[in-house]
């Protein structure tokens, strides 16, 4: 029984790496190629982990096991988030698929100001002062 | 804080008066330092919260996982068939999120379920940035993210 689960553990793992393979090969930008890269790979290496932890059954090889799942964790959504906010701001081309930008219209190339959009709103909604100008 | 320190002790202290120095004793003893910090919590003032955080952690552990095992199958059908489904864009995400440590937290946790990316925050701190894969329903898409973020909000305040 233990041996299907592991099995099974294994191989999806192992699918999940080869996915996050033919993706950043098929994928057509950076930032979607980030998506499957940092993702699947994750779940992979997360599930061929919980495999070897379950296959050696030891104290020291599950601490470790879980450790580097802990380590995975926190530092693959990091990685991904400076590289692609580099990506996009040295002005990698999106795909011509995307359907919006908010970003863009908020961003500054000269001072690299990021707005926030919602200064507009606030504007709109501001209560009038005696200070201000007729 | 106080509560975890106290779980922690009331475990070594199992494992002490035990015996048995192993990672699975030290595991049991957590587990009965939990039961009897629930028992005594109404009659202690600086524990108050603390048991009530751990089934909220393990929910949350367990919706992550189930929003990362399905996003990761939609990304992967989507690569492995020849045309693209994928509708990919930027949006802009209003934050409730005040503090340094809950943002990152945050959006480290957009990043990690597939489907979306954290690209930047804005210079005030009231937006992120994200960009998205599958944007055919964006409102969807909004209100999930909106979940995730309070879910994982309620873990710390």
């Amino acid at each position: 029984m233990i041996e299907v689960v592991k099995g099974t553990l294994l191989l999806s793992g192992s699918l999940f790496i080869l996915l996050a393979a033919i993706g950043l090969v098929r994928l057509p930008d950076l930032l979607t190629r980030m998506h499957a890269t940092t993702k699947a790979a994750a779940l992979g290496v997360i599930l061929i982990m919980l495999a070897s932890a379950m296959h050696f059954a030891e104290v020291g090889v599950v601490a470790r096991s879980f450790a580097i799942i802990l380590f995975i964790l926190m530092t693959a959504p990091v990685a991904a988030h400076v590289i692609g906010r580099a990506g996009y701001f040295v002005g990698s081309k999106l795909w011509s698929g995307t359907v919006k930008d908010e970003l863009k219209p908020n961003y500054d190339p000269l001072t690299h100001e990021l707005k926030s959009g919602l200064e507009t709103q606030e504007n709109a909604r501001r209560v009038p002062r005696e200070s201000d100008p007729e | 804080m106080t509560g975890a320190i106290w779980n922690l002790l009331l475990g070594l202290a199992w494992v002490l008066l035990s015996g048995d120095f192993t990672g699975l004793n030290l595991l049991v003893g957590m587990v009965f330092g939990y039961i009897a910090l629930v028992l005594i919590e109404h009659q202690v003032e600086a524990l108050k919260g603390y048991p009530a955080r751990i089934p909220r952690i393990v929910r949350f552990i367990g919706f992550f996982i189930k929003e990362l095992v399905q996003a990761n199958l939609r990304v992967g059908f989507d690569i492995l068939t020849p045309p693209w489904h994928m509708k990919p864009g930027v949006i802009a995400l209003p934050l409730s999120a005040r503090t340094e440590m809950e943002i990152t937290l945050v959006a480290n946790l957009i990043s990690l379920t597939p489907g979306t990316l954290s690209l930047d925050v804005s210079d005030d701190r009231r937006v992120l940035y994200i960009h998205a894969m599958f944007l055919d329903d964006e409102d969807e898409l909004r209100r999930n993210l909106k979940e995730m973020e309070h879910r994982a909000l309620e873990l710390f305040r």
